[in-house]
């Protein structure tokens, strides 16, 4: 049986980033990948996607965008050979095209079956991702026989989808998204509205990933929040990258045609039912978004930069329309494709540690999971708001780095 | 040191409701969820005529029976433009008044725990109804609440917007605004 001191699974910006962080603590270790270097990159992102954070911000341990548009956003086929580049000249340690079927605990640390045949290890990190699954309600269960149920990890582009209407659950990051691009096509596109995040993509001239990072709330700790569960479980920010750095939110959706309905609640032969409290979460982003806005003017007025900016200013409130449906005959609207851009989970059915809670999420303390030598990468705010980014995986693997290198120094002693 | 702030703060202001024993249950009952499980009841006899008359007592809720010092008493009817005798509120005006009071008091709630005193809130209400839909007239009319306007005069020492949020968190946090927002299966049996 093979023997590495730490098994990272997982080859993306977090198995990458503690690989950098393990090699430069002479920790011997490999990073198991089901494929290849950023896979869920490769194999589970539709085709016009860019990352929702501009170039500059693309940065790893020791590495950094270093290309002429530092304000663009990546597409695809660029964020892999990205982190190729990364894994090359860092010379991570990769066994590619190996599946974990199972972990198990032993005396001394884990062994893992693989596709490839067993492993063992004192140290384990789970670097597999936090979006594995599509999260589907099981409503889904009840739609018509006719229309066609997708999640965004299964969506490639609009010309693929069945012809006719499409309906889209959810208005985060993904689904107002999908909604722009499907509705561009000249489909009929309604989106079902739940919780979201509404946020400008720039502001007083600056991303607003720039004023996030600058005014210090992506470095906030897992620790000084006063209730971490909430926003761990906050839905994704309401962004998109192009190249015209445009901003995404209801209102523009609106303009471009796009229907809105409430949270999708309920499917009673083939009528889905919506939500009237569609208001009052428009509502809620509208204040949300201006108490951000508001704390980046504090900061601007606190560190004398106003009068090098543009003015503040706020947005026109969401525009959810006086009369929204509150049913949707499915098949006579014409929907014959529904996308659930409900979330994703991660996929732990082959972990066989008993660190999951009671809703299958992974226990964890800002990473350290209680199972002795278990860590986890990439979580949202999983030690920090920026845990889940690109720009998060750094500083996290540094600190469970140091962690997992002192725990092996102790046992040594 | 945010935290320090608010508590200082929450520790002047006073808006009657104890959330810190309110933020104890949501500890506890993260723990223990089968104790989250609650049962409402409400018993109703009729009277006359459209005049009935409920009975709230007993739940069922944190494991076991709960009693309370006693049984409150309301009362319904309709109004003497529908031929009753407008002897209590209609049906439709008391789920008003339960969507009301949900609101009113999560707004109470939600404002002691963001450290904002209240100085008078005021809800008012109204909801559109074509009774073509309850009398038969018309099939395509549905017989409830074609839809419900809520307005709030709340003054506090607080922003507008800060004002704002607690109103939109307690619609957020609103078991009734649910109820009505959201479809519930209703089961009836009878002897």
């Amino acid at each position: 049986m093979k023997f590495a001191t730490a098994i990272i699974i997982g080859a993306g910006q977090s198995g990458l980033a503690m690989s950098k962080h393990l090699t430069a603590r002479l920790i011997d270790h490999v990073v198991i990948e089901r494929g290849e270097v950023a896979n869920s990159w490769r194999t589970e992102r539709w085709d016009s996607l860019r990352l929702l954070t501009p170039n500059w911000q693309s940065r790893l341990p020791g590495y950094a965008y270093t290309g002429d548009d530092p304000d663009g956003f990546m597409t695809m086929p660029e964020v892999i050979s990205f982190f190729q580049q990364y894994a090359e000249l860092s010379r991570v340690p990769i066994v590619a095209g190996t599946r974990v079927t199972r972990v198990r605990q032993e005396a001394d640390g884990y062994e893992l079956s693989t596709s490839q045949g067993p492993w063992r290890c004192r140290k384990l990190v789970i670097a597999s991702g936090a979006c594995n699954i599509g999260s589907i309600p099981s409503l889904a269960n009840d739609l018509p026989a006719k229309v066609t149920s997708l999640t965004p990890m299964q969506y490639r582009r609009a010309d693929l989808l069945p012809e006719g209407g499409v309906m889209i659950v959810g208005a985060s990051a993904s689904g107002v998204q999908l909604a722009r691009e499907i509705q561009a096509t000249g489909r009929r596109v309604v989106l079902s509205v739940g919780e979201h995040v509404r946020l400008p993509r720039i502001y007083r001239g600056r991303d607003i990933q720039w004023w996030m990072d600058a005014i210090g709330a992506m470095d906030v700790r897992y620790d000084a929040m006063e209730d971490i569960e909430r926003a761990r479980r906050l839905p994704s920010l309401q962004l998109i990258g192009t190249p015209e750095r445009v901003t995404v939110d209801l209102n523009s959706l609106r303009e471009a045609g796009v229907e809105f309905v409430g949270r999708f609640v309920g499917l009673r032969d083939g009528n889905a039912q919506f939500s009237g409290s569609l208001a009052n979460l428009c509502a809620l982003a509208d204040l949300k978004m201006n108490r951000l806005l508001g704390s980046i003017d504090g900061w601007v007025d606190a560190n004398g930069f106003a009068l090098s900016l543009p003015a503040p200013h706020r947005y026109e409130p969401t525009d959810v329309g006086a009369e929204t449906r509150l049913s949707l005959d499915l098949i006579a609207a014409g929907i014959r494709t529904v996308i659930w851009a409900t979330g994703y989970r991660p996929d732990y059915s082959w972990l066989d540690v008993s660190v999951l809670d009671r809703k299958g999420r992974i226990r964890h303390d800002g990473g350290v999971v209680p199972a002795p030598g278990m860590y986890v990468m990439g979580l949202p705010f999983m030690r920090r708001r920026k845990s889940s980014f690109i720009d998060g995986a750094g500083d996290d693997a540094e600190d469970l780095a140091t962690h997992l290198h002192q725990s092996l120094a102790r046992a040594a002693a | 040191m945010t935290m320090t702030m608010s508590a200082s703060i929450a520790a002047k202001i006073d808006n009657g409701v104890n959330v810190t024993a309110l933020l104890g249950a949501r500890e506890a009952l993260e723990k223990a969820p089968e104790a989250a499980e609650f049962k409402w009841r409400a018993t109703c006899e009729w009277v006359n005529g459209t005049h009935s008359r409920s009975s709230i007592g007993k739940f069922f809720g944190l494991g076991s029976e709960q009693s309370r010092d006693k049984t409150f008493v309301i009362e319904a009817d309709h109004p003497k433009v529908f031929a009753a005798e407008d002897n209590a509120p209609t049906p439709v005006e008391l789920v008003l008044s339960g969507l009301a009071s949900c609101l009113t008091a999560g707004v109470a709630a939600v404002a002691q725990r963001r450290g904002i005193q209240l100085h008078s809130v005021k809800a008012s209400l109204e909801a559109d109804m074509d009774i073509q839909g309850i009398l038969g007239i018309d099939d395509e009319v549905r017989n409830g609440f074609g839809a419900i306007r809520v307005h709030f005069d709340i003054r506090a020492d607080a922003s507008e917007d800060d004002i704002k949020a607690v109103v939109a968190q307690s619609q957020k946090r609103s078991a009734v605004f649910d109820i009505i927002t959201n479809p519930t299966n209703v089961f009836v049996t009878v002897n």
